[in-house]
């Protein structure tokens, strides 16, 4: 304990000037003049837009991602003490002074420039040579697409380095597992693997990929971990627990980690709220919460309600009638029962009021104490306004003619008796006698005679309907669908007697108490759920482009072009590099399975310790190319060139690793490897000159004339966008 | 541990090579290799009983070949109108007698075979198979439905032989059969006009052959070997053609057969000339074949369906120029277009159809209330225009005026016909597209104004060349805005007919979805050229039927609202589908799997994945077990693998269609998940036995464990033989109904 007074105290430190060097050049060619242009550029006035709600406390929904990355990003704002208000409206609108550029741009701008020398890492830790390792930077470095993704508020850098900090962990952990399992450092980069992993998902949903790729690689290492017979079974035990906690545990509680900390910074409500159940909606300050607030919990008969439909689409709307009566005949010649029209009313109004009346009494107040409703209990709803009740019968519906038409039933005196009682059916019920409650019970009215049920079936009416929605009632037996629950929205206790009263007391608004709260989970799972499915237009968008164009980039995107000069901003590659790191994937696919054909007949070409470097960088870096390439083929949404650069930075991974490969083991004289390393030499040169050359692209610093935009429109297919004069 | 097939190779090696074959040699090679696996229990019977087993195993293979058959034709005739959807394979079926062209989704051999069974029993193709629940009468239905139901009945001995060969086990075989012959939604299907049936057929019959194959494996080229790999081929061939879901066992075939020649690569005493053999045989076989049999049956269906039908407009200007009864066939129309034609305008992507237009309004709201120009896929006289100069309204056809030619890059008008409105597009967004701009029908009698003027240009040629007919890639631009026209190929709301949506795209990328062609042509003032030249080769019909096709499949996406079933319904039976009868009083046939069998099947995936990965740890540590354990798990393994696999290849690719799947789909894979059930069972069961006591008892413990399985799915099915064989009488919700405590699950409705 005192051996600092024995012997002197030493610090010895170890500093790779190679990565010192690789990470100055890497922050120099990221963070140089990071605030121009100083203008909205591209996606960032889609992502801007939640930074300032985010400033703001406001909540939103976005289905692009989870929220780290979002939240990230307007970690840079609140460091920059920005406000949030600016209205992020079109692309190339000027920032006011009150936009912290810098500090909003920093954040991926660092992601970005870390890739470079933990990309030198990688390589090193695949144990391949130092100087593929400074390649692989090198690469990373001039890489035109990198260094445009990586200066703005976007988050594909962040991703990428996620993605790259996953794998250089997991490398890290696993060339400790031979030397020391079970110590410091191995615990580290275990941890840091599933911590980084995490953060990848959190940041794009594309994450998921490169997490189910070190899955993978675990789950194999671990395979051969179990067959390893000279460890004993509770040490195979422990080292499998480890994982399983470190990979699996972590990023699950991190990822709920992520939501609680979205939930708990926005609690305002805002634009979005429509889109979320009441429930959700009441839980946050403001909005729906100001309404709700101090309503009874139990719905009790005599009861005044607003029955929102759950489904909410096309549109959220609330269950509505008024005093029209459906058209006699219909366009097309059908007859209706020429009854009170029921809709569905996409806003808040008077006649969104219904009554849970007993059908068994005729009071239409809450008696004392409240009796009430339960599951499976008979109700009556009378509407509000015009004290008519809650009506289907055999008559088609107006747009749906399968389904029954429900009205608000008018006596005619004609041989159509009211058929208007309704059986209360509690959809997420626990128990079969659970009461209605406001807001948290979803139920399902069912029609006793018919055994219809209550339904928004989506179609719009037409003008005798004022273009409100449908409601029809469909036979029950069609099986369960959200569009047929509902919840009640706004409730209180019916107390006045009359019509009258009853009428100006609808008017009022409603009284203020307490308030009720959702779990973190029930917001997470919602939030979540709704995240997936919330599916935006399939937009068509100049630039979207198909995978297949990716890998010989034969698109582009302007990002941002001066408002007066031709001086813009191209999410453009370095050709050199995208098609050397196609041809280099194809040469280890085609080296891999000649190896593979031959190792079967018992030809060994490679020593065993290089044949496993070999698979093992195959595995990671081909292995995450196709991981983070290969699914968009199956997607359906549109898709931009950027979506490519996590494949990419792989790819460029994989570039020295073959060119070292080829020069260790194919080259068989030393004359050859000196010409191969001259070939290499040359062609970095030239991929160094092409990233130079579109630098003015790249950076958009230097305005070019009309001739020399031509002159760099190197395929037909690249649009850079010349000024006419 | 060493691939999934062709075990025991290398010993057999030794052996000398048997002279007999056929499938007696192959059973009794398979016999053999059980022995020497170990796999049975160490009291193995005597040489004196085998012929006493061998006799035993026919018989009761024939008994269940005959249960098979004695249900699926019990009550075949029943009901006696249009179940489901015998009324589009049924109308598929007519077409072939009538020899009508017609387009459909899925490949024609399973049509064509229906087809085909219905003319050999004497149906003439007249009855209409309008809508379920039309009554047959007169017309011959049983020939359809019996032949269906043959097919169907396979199933059972073909599943009883897999499980059979994959096992070595009669009871598991024996258990494999029971639960297929009595599920009752595998009975349903086979009942009626409908092409699981047939399908499920080609995909056990691939099955059974891949396993039969696999156990030949010591014997390489020999006469049994090349027997059961071309059925293989064979059977892939016919499942394809039936359906594209048949891709699945075609993968799984793939899968084995590259396991199984990467176990032979391994092996160095064989040289690479046999190995190139090896390679050879199955090219030959598993791709050669099939593909040549696929091909054919294109082939004959194209030959028998030469008359013009329902499908032409699907399909492009030259494939139509081959069917007789349209009016491309032996046609012949002036070949280059001139100010004053009448033409009719198709997009070249598939199944887009023709520029069309009628009287109807563009609904309030949704752009400008002009007439609505859409494309329409059939033909008809609203897909009519007329090419005339942009700046004047004089009738081109006055004899007086010299015919002038259309040119590239000219601008033009185009009048419909039917209404004399121009072809028209202004700054409105287009209904769907919300990034395009609204094209519309303006003008009165031909007098509009700027918007109506469109630049013809040619793909690809220089300009002020004429424009041919049919040949030439025509793209329309609009002057003012200098937007494409084309189609976003979206379906309408019913105020547009559900119709394709026509818009004019500021995007002016190149998609065949913005290129067309001309391909009617009338012009009196021309003459006309003969279109036979135009006639495809088989190879381009093929192609283009294929991408038609693909693009149907594509394109089947759920309607508003519409109840559909999801993935993860299907393994646990969560709804069925109402074949026939709704109320109390009519004939009701509801598919629904037997729920004993489905969810015991679910169960059993369960109990293998945990014992399988128990054992697979086990062996990966190394662990030392009796000889008789290690050759059941074997067992379990790799046939239950094989099985499950199957499976997993027919089941989770469904989940990745992100397109409607009709209620009732995806059956199929009952079948083999039953076999891998019936592996499962049996040597969980012999395991159990093995390790809970001595000899005698587990014996026993095994015995009452099968019979116990047998009868609770005998006894099942006799309580859920209603749902497939009809029931009249009150519904289950209805107490009084003899199914009323069947009701198991709320979403089922029978």
């Amino acid at each position: 304990m005192w051996g600092f007074l024995k012997r002197p105290l030493v610090v010895t430190a170890d500093i790779n000037l190679h990565l010192v060097a690789l990470t100055g050049m890497g922050l120099l060619s990221r963070l140089w003049q990071l605030t121009y242009p100083r203008a909205v550029v591209f996606d960032e006035v889609y992502y801007g837009q939640y930074i300032s709600f985010y400033m703001k406390r406001i909540f939103f929904l976005d289905d692009s991602g989870p929220p780290f990355g979002h939240m990230v990003l307007a970690l840079g704002g609140y460091l920059g003490g920005f406000d949030g208000n600016f209205l992020w409206n079109r692309i190339g609108a000027e920032y006011t002074s009150n936009v912290p550029v810098w500090s909003l741009r920093l954040l991926p701008a660092l992601a970005g420039a870390l890739s470079v020398p933990m990309a030198y890492q990688i390589v090193l830790e695949l144990r391949f040579s130092h100087c593929a390792a400074v390649g692989a930077a090198l690469l990373m470095l001039i890489e035109n697409a990198l260094i445009t993704q990586s200066r703005l508020m976007l988050l594909e850098s962040v991703l990428i380095f996620f993605n790259l900090l996953a794998v250089l962990s997991y490398l890290k952990f696993f060339n400790c597992q031979k030397l020391s399992p079970f110590s410091l450092s191995w615990w580290f980069w275990l941890t840091l693997t599933g911590v980084a992993c995490s953060c990848a998902v959190g940041v794009k949903y594309m994450g998921v990929f490169t997490y189910l790729l070190m899955l993978v690689v675990a789950a194999v290492h671990a395979w051969h971990l179990i067959g390893d017979q000279t460890l004993s079974n509770v040490r195979v035990f422990c080292h499998l627990l480890a994982r399983a906690v470190a990979l699996l545990v972590i990023p699950a509680v991190l990822y709920l980690l992520f939501f609680y900390i979205h939930l708990i910074v926005l609690f305002r409500s805002g634009p979005h709220d429509q889109i979320m159940s009441s429930a959700f909606q009441a839980s946050l300050e403001g909005g729906l919460a100001r309404i709700t607030q101090g309503q009874p919990l139990e719905v009790a008969f005599g009861s005044q309600v607003t029955l929102r439909s759950v489904f909410g689409k096309p549109v959220p709307c609330w269950l509505h009638s008024h005093q029209n009566t459906y058209p006699m005949i219909y366009e097309n010649g059908r007859g209706s029962s020429h009854q009170q029209q029921v809709t569905c009313y996409p806003f808040k109004d008077v006649n969104n009021w219904w009554i849970v009346k007993d059908p068994r009494r005729h009071q239409l107040v809450v008696s004392s104490p409240p009796r009430p409703v339960r599951h499976g209990d008979m109700v009556q709803l009378v509407h509000g306004m015009t004290a008519r009740s809650l009506n289907t019968h055999d008559v088609a519906a107006p747009m749906s003619p399968h389904s029954q038409e429900v009205s608000c039933y008018i006596d005619y005196n004609i041989s159509m008796p009211a058929q208007n009682l309704w059986r209360l059916e509690i959809v997420n019920r626990r128990s079969d006698t659970e009461v209605w409650k406001t807001i948290l019970s979803e139920v399902r009215f069912v029609h006793v005679n018919t055994s219809a049920v209550l339904k928004l079936s989506g179609a719009h009416l037409p003008d005798w309907g004022f273009r409100q929605l449908e409601i029809v009632g469909e036979k029950l037996s069609r099986g369960y669908h959200e569009s047929t629950v509902w919840n009640v929205e706004e409730h209180r206790y019916g107390t006045s007697q009359e019509q009258k009263e009853r009428e100006w007391e609808l008017n009022s608004p409603v009284q203020v108490d307490a308030s009720r709260n959702l779990s973190f989970m029930a917001r997470f799972s919602e939030l979540q759920w709704r995240m997936l499915v919330l599916r935006s237009d399939d937009s068509e968008h100049k630039y979207s482009s198909s995978p297949l164009e990716w890998v010989t980039l034969d698109t582009n995107i302007a990002y941002w072009l001066h408002p007066r000069t031709s001086a813009q901003i191209h999410l453009l590659g370095n050709i050199v590099i995208w098609v050397s790191g196609s041809l280099a994937l194809a040469v280890y696919t085609l080296l891999f399975l000649w190896y593979l054909l031959r190792r079967r007949r018992n030809v060994h070409d490679l020593p065993q310790d290089a044949w496993l470097r070999w698979v093992l960088a195959g595995a990671l870096c081909a292995g995450g190319w196709a991981v983070n390439y290969l699914p968009f083929f199956l997607m359906e949404k549109t898709l931009f060139l950027y979506h490519y650069l996590p494949a990419l930075t792989f790819q460029i991974l994989l570039l020295p690793v073959v060119l070292q490969h080829i020069s260790d083991h194919l080259c068989r004289s030393q004359l050859q490897r000196s010409v191969f390393g001259a070939l290499v030499v040359a062609w970095y040169s030239s991929a160094c000159h092409v990233s130079n050359t579109l630098r003015p692209l790249t950076y958009g610093d230097k305005s070019l004339s009309p001739e020399e935009l031509k002159a760099l429109r190197w395929k037909d297919s690249w649009d850079i966008l010349i000024r006419k004069h | 541990m060493p691939p999934a097939t062709g075990g025991g190779l290398a010993e057999s090696e030794l052996r000398p090579r048997r002279g007999r074959c056929g499938h007696q040699a192959a059973r009794a090679a398979g016999w053999d290799v059980a022995a020497t696996a170990a796999a049975r229990n160490p009291k193995r019977p005597a040489r004196g009983s085998r012929r006493f087993e061998t006799a035993s195993r026919w018989a009761l293979l024939a008994l269940v070949t005959l249960l098979s058959f004695a249900t699926r034709f019990h009550r075949l005739d029943e009901p006696p109108h249009i179940c489901w959807d015998e009324t589009h394979f049924g109308k598929m079926g007519s077409y072939y007698i009538n020899r009508t062209f017609f387009f459909d989704v899925h490949p024609p051999l399973g049509k064509m075979l229906i087809g085909l069974a219905g003319y050999l029993s004497g149906y003439d193709g007249t009855f209409l198979f309008q809508k379920p629940g039309d009554k047959y009468e007169h017309h011959s239905y049983m020939g359809m439905r019996g032949f269906c139901a043959f097919l169907g009945s396979w199933l059972v001995p073909f599943a009883y032989l897999t499980v059979l060969d994959l096992s070595k086990s009669l009871s598991a075989a024996l258990l494999t059969a029971a639960l297929l012959t009595f599920d009752t939604g595998c009975l349903t299907l086979s009942q009626y006009i409908l092409l699981d049936p047939i399908l499920m057929f080609f995909i056990m019959a691939a099955m059974l052959s891949m396993v039969k194959y696999n156990s030949c494996a010591d014997r390489p080229f020999s006469a049994p070997w090349w027997f059961w790999l071309s059925l293989t081929g064979v059977s892939l061939a016919g499942a394809l053609g039936v359906k594209f879901v048949g891709l699945f066992i075609i993968l799984q075939v793939g899968l084995n057969t590259i396991a199984d020649l990467w176990y032979l690569f391994g092996d160095l005493s064989l040289s690479l000339v046999t190995m190139g053999k090896h390679v050879t045989a199955r090219v030959l076989c598993l791709i050669v074949l099939p593909l040549a049999l696929y091909t054919a049956t294109f082939a004959v269906h194209f030959m028998v369906l030469s008359k013009s039908g329902p499908g032409d407009g699907f399909f492009s200007s030259a494939f139509q120029a081959r069917l007789s009864g349209n009016n491309l066939h032996n046609a012949s129309i002036p070949e280059h277009l001139a100010y004053g034609s009448v033409i009719t305008v198709k997009n070249l992507q598939m199944a887009i159809g023709y520029l069309h237009s009628h009287r109807h309004l563009y609904p309030e709201g949704i752009g400008a209330r002009q007439q609505q120009v859409t494309t329409y896929l059939h033909k008809d006289y609203n897909n009519l225009w007329i090419i005339k100069k942009h700046n004047t309204n004089s009738d081109p056809l006055d004899p007086s005026f010299p015919v002038e030619f259309v040119r590239h890059g000219d601008i033009i008008r185009l009048e419909h016909k039917e209404t004399s409105r121009n072809l028209h597009s202004h700054y409105h967004e287009a209904p769907l597209t919300r990034k395009h701009y609204q094209v519309t029908g303006y003008g009165i009698n031909g007098t509009g104004d700027s918007n109506d003027f469109w630049r013809i240009e040619v793909v690809n040629r220089k300009f002020g060349n004429q424009i041919k007919v049919l040949r030439s890639r025509i793209r329309l631009i609009h002057l003012v805005t200098g937007c494409v026209l084309g189609s976003s190929g979206k379906v309408l709301p019913k105020w547009g007919w559900e119709q394709l949506e026509v818009t004019c795209t500021p995007y002016l990328k190149e998609t065949l979805n913005s290129i067309w062609n001309v391909e009617d042509h009338i012009n009196p003032k021309l003459p006309n050229i003969s279109l036979n030249v135009l006639q495809p080769s088989f190879p381009e019909i093929l192609l283009e039927s294929h991408m038609v096709m693909i693009w149907g499949n594509n394109g089947l996406k759920p309607k508003d609202n519409e109840f559909t079933s999801k993935p993860w319904h299907w393994p646990i039976n969560y709804q069925g589908l109402r074949f026939s009868g709704v109320n109390d009083t009519d004939f009701r046939v509801y598919l629904l799997g037997n729920p004993v069998v489905w969810w015991l099947n679910l169960l059993s995936i369960a109990l293998y994945l945990l014992s399988g990965s128990i054992i697979a740890i086990a062996m990966q540590r190394g662990t030392r077990v009796p000889a008789e354990v290690a050759g059941l798990s074997q067992v379990l393994l790799r046939g239950g693998g094989q099985v499950l696999l199957g499976w997993m290849l027919h089941y989770f690719p469904f989940f990745l269609m992100g397109r409607c799947h009709p209620p009732g789909l995806g059956r199929q894979q009952v079948s083999l998940l039953s076999s891998a059930l019936g592996i499962l069972w049996d040597t969980l069961l012999r395991l159990c036995a093995w390790g809970l006591a001595s000899w005698p008892l587990a014996r026993g413990i095994h015995v009452v464990g099968i019979l116990s399985l047998l009868l609770g799915t005998a006894y099942s099915f006799y309580l859920f033989h209603p749902l497939a064989y009809g029931m009249v009488g009150p519904l289950a919700q209805d107490p009084q109904s003899p199914m009323a405590g069947l009701r198991w699950l709320d979403s089922w409705e029978f």
